[in-house]
């Protein structure tokens, strides 16, 4: 089996639109969350949102190539643009070389809702325009991504709702582990317009405490009342190692372990044996012993049954090492379809200037989440291997293990 | 309105929104090989004419519009 590494790595978010932006803020405990006036409008019960600004392609790129792009394909060009970069592939590399994608997202909402208010006004379908069909489908980022950037390796779309930008990054894993792909662009993407996020809304899961936005996203505490959606793109360049090697890339880390599994049962309520399983498969696959993670990047997303569900999993499976556990979400808000993607970044950050990033908003754990060793204030330690962890609707678990490089 | 207009409108919408180059601007310029104007754009041409002149165009009508001069003529005819 082969070795895969990771050689470039871009990020658009709320905290952030750099490494650098995104790792001091990461340091300062740094919230991207704000109030959206729109959403009241809209009908929303939950203003809070990321406060991400749209990026502006005029001028960056040819129309033909915007036209097909909604707000999350955008963002995850910005990001697949700046990851490329960083990990050396021009444009000329990706003529002669075959390499793949695999890309987390799972709606198009702004273009769908859009497309259906010109058509329910006009009747006239023609008056859509050319963009409608390739912003709305939900594999609009690969298919996007896939014609801009020449690919012509494995391509296609991970809807698996909150965990998608996690599940993305382990088939690109796989793909080179088994040798059928030598490079692969891995990541996630999250729309954070108006339309996209209604139906969450709609069941009461996101945090109403508007007095401070900063303070509402509120992981682990006992005091939590609900998530704060968020969006923006994270890219990930995984490569196999030897190609790495050879065409003298930076390696920034090594993906050593996938996990995956499905809770088979409630649409939205999660479990604490399906994460276990993930994670449990995830270090098993890494062949690495539990007592040397050196951090937990937790999917919690400051719901009630959700961070109870794996504050038990994270201390049943990890609970007699005392491992430092925070989760980002509580800067970021929930990145949904991208924070799988992401959240492998901001872990990554920590890793190489040896930090652990706050839960900021924990101040006083409930009777599970006080199992577990919650970091609540920025935290220099070394670290050489984390696991992060992604679940989402209907069940789906993803846990990704990743290690400092060393050849 | 005037041919002026119309020619002034389409020209503009042709640079700004499908950023079609101003050089290649010429009333004997083919839509297809100078304009280079592919069937996707045509069907945002046809949104942004919709908003533009208040006409919705027929493919059909479409077929002997092969440069520039042809489709102001057409708009000039449908406006009219």
């Amino acid at each position: 089996m082969r070795r895969v590494v990771i050689t470039g790595m871009g990020i658009y978010s709320c905290i952030g639109k750099t490494l650098d932006e995104v790792a001091k803020s990461l340091y300062d405990g740094k919230s991207g969350i704000g109030i959206d006036p729109k959403r009241y409008d809209y009908g929303y019960r939950s203003p809070l949102t990321g406060i991400v600004e749209r990026p502006v392609l005029k001028g960056v790129l040819e129309r033909r190539l915007r036209t097909g792009l909604a707000e999350e394909g955008e963002y995850a060009y910005i990001a697949t643009k700046d990851a490329l970069d960083q990990a050396n592939v021009d444009m000329d590399y990706l003529l002669k070389n075959e390499v793949g994608i695999f890309y987390g997202n799972d709606s198009s909402a702004e273009a769908v809702i859009k497309a259906h208010q010109v058509v329910a006004e006009k009747h006239d379908t023609m008056l859509m325009g050319s963009g409608a069909i390739f912003q709305s489908m939900n594999s609009t980022i690969t298919m996007n991504l896939s014609v801009i950037f020449k690919l012509r390796g494995v391509n296609m779309t991970i809807s698996a709702a909150c965990a998608s930008g996690s599940h993305s990054m382990g088939l690109g894993y796989l793909f080179i582990k088994n040798g059928w792909q030598d490079m692969v662009i891995c990541g996630g993407a999250q729309e954070t317009n108006v339309y996209s996020m209604g139906s969450f809304d709609a069941l009461n899961a996101f945090s109403i405490k508007t007095d401070d936005p900063t303070k509402a996203s509120k992981p682990f505490d006992k005091n939590r009342d609900g998530l704060v959606p968020s969006g923006g793109a994270a890219t990930l360049i995984l490569e196999d190692y030897e190609h790495a090697v050879k065409r003298g890339a930076n390696i920034i880390a090594e993906v050593v372990g996938y996990g995956f599994s499905s809770n088979g049962g409630h649409i939205s309520q999660p479990t604490n044996e399906g994460s276990y399983i993930a994670m449990k498969r995830a270090m098993k696959d890494s062949g690495i012993d539990l007592n040397k993670i050196d951090y937990i990047n937790a999917h919690a997303t400051s719901t009630p049954l959700g961070d109870m569900y794996e504050a038990m999993s994270i201390n049943s499976l990890f609970g007699k090492y005392n491992i430092p556990v925070s989760s980002t979400k509580s800067m970021t808000g929930h990145e949904c379809w991208m924070s799988g993607a992401s959240e492998i970044i901001y872990s990554i950050l920590m890793m190489q200037n040896s930090f652990i990033a706050p839960n900021i908003n924990f101040n006083e754990p409930d009777e599970y989440s006080k199992n577990i060793n919650i970091i609540n204030r920025t935290t220099e330690k070394k670290i050489d291997t984390f696991i992060s962890n992604s679940f989402g609707f209907g069940g789906t678990n993803s846990a990704l293990v990743v290690k400092k490089f060393k050849p | 309105m005037t041919r002026e207009e119309i020619i002034n409108t389409t020209n503009e919408f042709l640079i700004e929104e499908i950023e079609v180059n101003p050089e290649v601007i010429k009333e004997d310029a083919s839509l297809k090989d100078d304009l280079d104007i592919d069937s996707l754009d045509f069907v945002d041409i046809f949104v942004i004419v919709e908003r533009k002149f208040g006409f919705k165009i027929k493919a059909e009508e479409m077929t002997d519009v092969a440069t520039l001069g042809d489709f102001y003529d057409y708009i000039e005819k449908k406006v009219s």
